[in-house]
C-alpha cells in the first residue's frame, strides 16, 4: 500500500513538471512564430502585470520554504542520528512534513507562472528563451530529482531507519543539493532581467549562456536567496509549531510544539543574524553594475521603501530578542540574567531609532525652514550608511549576547579556567562594539568608497566576536551543573503570537524586497535590453505595491493554513506517528545538562 | 519612591521623557514625521520592557484593571471620563485649528540620474564619467579658479557665498538651495551626477522628484560643457570635499 501511495503522489507531483518539459520543448517554435504573435496580452479583470506579479509572489514564498526547511531539518536529523535522540528524529520529521505538504503547490504556482509569461508576455518569454534555453531542460530534470528525492526521503523515514539511516540522511542531503541547484537556476533568469551579461547591445547571445548566467548579481542573490530563504522557513515552521502550541489540548504536546517553535526561531535567528551582510554585498552589487539603477532603489523614488524595511527588521530584531527573554522564564536559574534586558532593549531601541531614519525627510516648509534645508545638522548624520551599519551591527551584536544568555540560563560552568574565559567573552563583545563604533564615526571623516569598505571591517568584527564567543562557550559549559530543567511549555503565550508576528512580518518583508529589486528595473523586462512597452510599464508607488505585498501575503497565510491543516487530516485518529519522543530538555540546541 | 517602582509608571515615565527629550532636545527641531517614527520605536521598546516577564507584566496591568474595576479607585475612574474627552476633544481643536500651510513633502533627495544626457546636441555620459578637467594636473588649479568666479556670478545669490545654501535669494526658495558644506550632499555624488543637475536643473529632474518646484535653472543654456565642470571643481575645492569614486562591478 505505502508503495502504490509513493507512486501515486510522484506521478501527481510529476504533472506540473511535464507541463515544465511540455513547454520547454515547445519553447523555441514558440521563439520563432513570436514575430507573428502580439507582444502582450491582457489578463482578465486585473492585467497581467498584477496577475504575474502575484503568482510569483506565491510561488517564491512557497518554494523559499521548501528550500529552506530540507537544509536545517538534514541537520537535526544528523543530529538526532549521531546522538540517538530520538526528538531530533521526531523534529526533523515534523519539518519535512511540512515542506510535503507545500511541495505540489510550489509546483502548480511554477506551472502556473510559466503558462502566464507564455500567454500574456510572449515576447518577453521568446527573448529569455533565445539566451536560457538549455537551462530550461537542467531545471525540469532537476525538479524531478528533486521530487523524487524528497519522497523517497519522507516516506522512507521508517524503512531506512536503523543501520540504513545513513541512506536516509544521504536522502536528505541529496534533495538539498538538488534544491540549491534548482534555486541557482531560476536565480540566473531573474537576475540577468537584471543586469544582464554576455549578451550584444541588442541583447543576443554572445558566447556561452554560462556569461549570461554568471551575470553581476548572479552569486550576490544565490547567497542572499539561500540564507534569507533558512530564515523564511524557520519562522514558518516556528510559526506552525506556535499554532500547535495554543491548540494543544495535552502539556505534553504544549512542551513539544514549544520545543519544535524554539528551535525554528532558533534556526531563523542564526541565519537572520548573517542576511545584513548578504543583502548589502548584494545592493553593492547592482550600485556597481548600474549606478542609475543603485540610486532609483537608495536614494531615489524607493528610499522611503528602505525605511519600511528598517521598520520591519527592527520588528524582527525585537520580536526574536523578546522571544528569547521570554523563554527565559522556563529556565530556573535565568533570573540572574534578567537585569540584562533593559540595557539590551535599550541598544536595539536606539538601533531601531537609527536605522529608520529616513535621508530624504518628510519636511513642511516651517521645519525646512527651521532646518535649514532639507538635511538636518544633526539627524542627517543618523541617514547615512556610516550610522545604519554601525547601528545594525551593535544589534547583531547584542541580539547575539540574548542568546549565550539565554543558551546558559540554567547551566554553571565546573571548569576551572570560567573566570578567564568569560573575561575573554566580555572583551571580544567589546573589542567588536569599539571597532563597529569607530568605523562607523571614521566613515564621515573619509570619502564614500572608502566609507563603503570601513562595513567590511564592522562585519568581521562582528563576526570574528560571534565565532570567539561560540569557541569558548562551547567547551566552557560541556557538562555543566544545572540549576533546573527548562520547563518546556510553561512559556507565555504570548510568545507564541510573537512566533507568529515574526513569520508573517519576514513574510511581508520578502514581498516588499522583491518588489525593491523587481522595481528598480523600471520600464524594462531585461534592464537596457528589452523595454516594456505594455500598458503596465509604469512602476507602481510605494502605496500600491505595499496593498498589492499584503493581499498576497494573507493568501499565502490562507494556503499555508489550508496545507498545514490538510497535512494535520493523516495523524488524526493516530496515536502519534514519531510522536513518542522523549520531552525535550535542552535550551540553546546543545547537549541535555542533566 | 515606591510609586516609581511600579511598571506601570516606569512606562509612562520613560515615554514622556522620551518624547520631550525628542521634541525639545534635537536642535533644530525634529520634522514631525521623524518623531513619530521615533515615538512609535519608543513605544514598542515600552511595550516589550514590561511584558518580558511575568511579574513585570502584572505589575503593569494591574493599575489599570483596578482603575477600572476596582470599588476603591472610583474617582479615579470619574477623573478618567472627564480627562480623556477634553484630551480628546483638545486633540480635535488642534488638528482643526491648525494653521494653514503647505503639506509636507518627501523629496527624493538624490534622484537616479539617466545613464547619459543631451548636451547642446552633443551626448554626454553620465555614468562612469569623472571630471574631465582632472587629467591636466598643471592647469587644473587654473579651471578651479576660473569655477569660482562662475560660482560668484551664477550661483552664489542662492547657495551662498560660504556655500552652505544660505544665499540672498535661499529664504524665498522651497525646496531651499542645496547646501555643499553638508556632506550628505556633494561628498555622496560622483562629478558627473553634478554635471547632469546643473545642465538639466530643476526642469530637467526625473518623475520621482515630483513636485517640479526647484528653482535651479538649467544652465545648459548659459554655460559650456567646459565652464561647468569648472564650477563642479570649485565646489569641491572650496569645500574640501572629495568628489564620490567609481565602484567596478566584482
Amino acid at each position: 500500500m505505502r508503495g502504490l501511495h509513493v507512486v501515486r503522489q510522484a506521478v501527481r507531483a510529476a504533472v506540473p513538471v511535464a507541463a515544465l518539459l511540455l513547454a520547454a520543448t515547445a519553447l523555441p517554435a514558440a521563439a520563432q512564430e513570436a514575430a507573428r504573435e502580439p507582444a502582450y496580452r491582457a489578463f482578465p479583470l486585473i492585467g497581467s502585470r498584477l496577475a504575474v506579479w502575484a503568482i510569483a509572489q506565491l510561488h517564491l514564498n512557497f518554494a523559499a520554504f521548501i528550500l529552506g526547511v530540507p537544509i536545517f531539518a538534514v541537520i537535526i536529523e544528523i543530529i538526532g542520528w549521531r546522538t540517538g535522540a530520538p526528538r531530533y528524529d521526531w523534529l526533523s520529521h515534523e519539518f519535512v512534513k511540512l515542506i510535503f505538504a507545500a511541495f505540489s503547490t510550489t509546483a502548480l504556482l511554477g506551472a502556473f507562472l510559466l503558462f502566464l509569461f507564455v500567454g500574456y508576455y510572449p515576447k518577453f518569454w521568446a527573448y529569455m528563451t533565445s539566451i536560457f534555453f538549455p537551462t530550461y531542460w537542467i531545471y525540469a530534470l532537476l525538479f524531478f530529482a528533486e521530487t523524487f528525492t524528497v519522497y523517497l526521503w519522507y516516506y522512507g523515514w521508517e524503512w531506512l531507519s536503523g543501520p540504513r539511516k545513513w541512506v536516509h540522511v544521504s536522502l536528505g542531503v541529496l534533495s538539498n543539493l538538488f534544491g540549491t541547484a534548482i534555486l541557482l537556476i531560476g536565480n540566473s533568469w531573474v537576475t540577468f532581467m537584471m543586469s544582464p551579461a554576455g549578451v550584444t547591445e541588442t541583447g543576443a547571445l554572445k558566447g556561452s549562456v554560462w556569461a549570461a548566467i554568471n551575470n553581476s548579481t548572479w552569486m550576490p542573490i544565490n547567497i542572499h536567496r539561500l540564507i534569507a530563504n533558512i530564515v523564511f522557513g524557520g519562522t514558518i515552521a516556528a510559526a506552525y509549531a506556535a499554532f500547535r502550541f495554543l491548540n494543544a489540548t495535552t502539556d505534553e504536546e504544549r512542551a513539544r510544539y514549544d520545543w519544535m517553535g524554539y528551535v525554528g526561531n532558533f534556526v531563523a535567528l542564526s541565519a537572520f543574524i548573517v542576511l545584513p551582510f548578504a543583502g548589502y554585498w548584494l545592493g553593492r552589487e547592482i550600485y556597481a553594475f548600474n549606478q542609475t539603477m543603485g540610486i532609483t532603489m537608495m536614494g531615489g523614488f524607493m528610499s522611503w521603501l528602505w525605511i519600511i524595511q528598517a521598520i520591519l527588521i527592527g520588528v524582527l530584531f525585537l520580536g526574536s530578542n523578546y522571544y528569547l527573554w521570554l523563554g527565559m522564564e522556563r529556565i530556573p536559574g535565568s533570573e540572574r540574567y534578567r537585569k540584562y534586558v533593559p540595557y539590551m532593549l535599550t541598544i536595539l531601541a536606539i538601533g531601531f531609532m537609527v536605522w529608520a531614519t529616513p535621508h530624504s525627510l518628510i519636511v513642511t516648509l516651517e521645519e525646512a525652514r527651521a532646518m535649514g534645508g532639507t538635511h538636518h545638522p544633526f539627524l542627517g548624520f543618523f541617514g547615512v550608511m556610516s550610522a545604519k551599519n554601525t547601528a545594525v551591527n551593535l544589534m547583531i551584536l547584542t541580539t547575539f549576547l540574548s542568546y549565550v544568555l539565554y543558551r546558559r540560563a540554567n547551566r554553571l560552568s565546573i571548569r576551572p579556567w570560567v573566570v578567564i574565559g568569560m573575561a575573554i567573552q566580555w572583551a571580544a563583545f567589546a573589542v567588536a562594539a569599539a571597532i563597529v563604533v569607530f568605523y562607523g564615526v571614521y566613515g564621515y571623516f573619509v570619502e564614500s568608497i572608502v566609507r563603503i569598505g570601513f562595513s567590511v571591517y564592522q562585519v568581521g568584527a562582528v563576526l570574528g566576536a560571534i565565532v570567539l564567543v561560540m569557541t569558548i562557550d562551547v567547551p566552557m559549559f560541556r557538562g555543566a551543573k544545572s540549576t533546573g530543567a527548562i520547563r518546556w511549555g510553561s512559556i507565555p503565550a504570548r510568545s507564541q503570537y510573537v512566533l507568529i508576528l515574526l513569520a508573517v512580518t519576514f513574510t511581508w518583508l520578502m514581498g516588499l524586497m522583491g518588489f525593491a529589486r523587481s522595481g528598480i528595473r523600471q520600464y524594462w523586462h531585461v534592464y537596457g535590453i528589452l523595454r516594456d512597452t505594455s500598458v503596465d510599464a509604469v512602476t507602481p508607488a510605494l502605496g500600491y505595491a505595499a496593498n498589492m505585498i499584503t493581499t498576497v501575503t494573507i493568501v499565502f497565510f490562507a494556503l499555508v493554513m489550508f496545507i498545514f491543516w490538510l497535512g494535520g487530516l493523516s495523524e488524526k485518529g493516530k496515536p502519534g506517528a514519531h510522536g513518542a519522543a522523549a520531552m525535550p530538555v535542552i535550551a540553546g540546541g546543545s547537549e541535555d545538562p542533566r | 519612591m515606591s510609586v516609581l517602582r511600579s511598571r506601570f509608571v516606569q512606562a509612562v515615565v520613560i515615554l514622556v521623557g522620551a518624547f520631550l527629550a525628542l521634541r525639545f532636545g534635537i536642535r533644530p527641531p525634529a520634522p514631525w514625521s521623524v518623531i513619530q517614527i521615533y515615538m512609535a520605536v519608543v513605544f514598542l521598546a515600552v511595550l516589550i520592557f514590561v511584558s518580558s516577564d511575568t511579574d513585570s507584566w502584572r505589575s503593569f496591568v494591574n493599575p489599570m484593571r483596578a482603575a477600572l474595576v476596582d470599588p476603591s479607585q472610583r474617582p479615579v475612574r470619574i477623573v478618567l471620563a472627564v480627562a480623556l474627552p477634553i484630551l480628546l476633544g483638545y486633540y480635535a481643536y488642534t488638528q482643526a485649528a491648525a494653521r494653514p500651510q503647505a503639506p509636507a513633502e518627501l523629496r527624493a533627495v538624490h534622484p537616479a540620474p539617466p545613464g547619459s544626457i543631451q548636451f547642446r546636441g552633443k551626448e554626454i555620459n553620465i555614468a562612469g564619467v569623472d571630471n574631465p578637467l582632472r587629467k591636466d594636473v598643471a592647469t587644473f588649479k587654473r579651471n578651479v579658479a576660473a569655477g569660482g568666479e562662475i560660482y560668484v556670478r551664477s550661483c552664489m545669490f542662492c547657495h551662498g557665498d560660504n556655500l552652505d545654501g544660505h544665499g540672498l535669494f535661499a529664504s524665498a526658495l522651497n525646496p531651499p538651495p542645496a547646501n555643499f558644506e553638508d556632506p550628505g550632499t556633494i561628498a555622496m555624488l560622483q562629478e558627473s551626477y553634478l554635471f547632469w543637475r546643473i545642465a538639466k536643473g530643476g526642469p530637467g529632474l526625473p518623475r520621482e522628484s515630483t513636485p517640479w518646484n526647484s528653482a535651479m535653472p538649467a544652465w545648459e543654456d548659459r554655460l559650456t560643457e567646459e565652464q561647468i565642470w569648472q564650477v563642479i571643481a570649485y565646489l569641491y575645492d572650496a569645500t574640501g570635499q572629495e568628489p564620490r569614486r567609481w565602484e567596478t562591478a566584482h
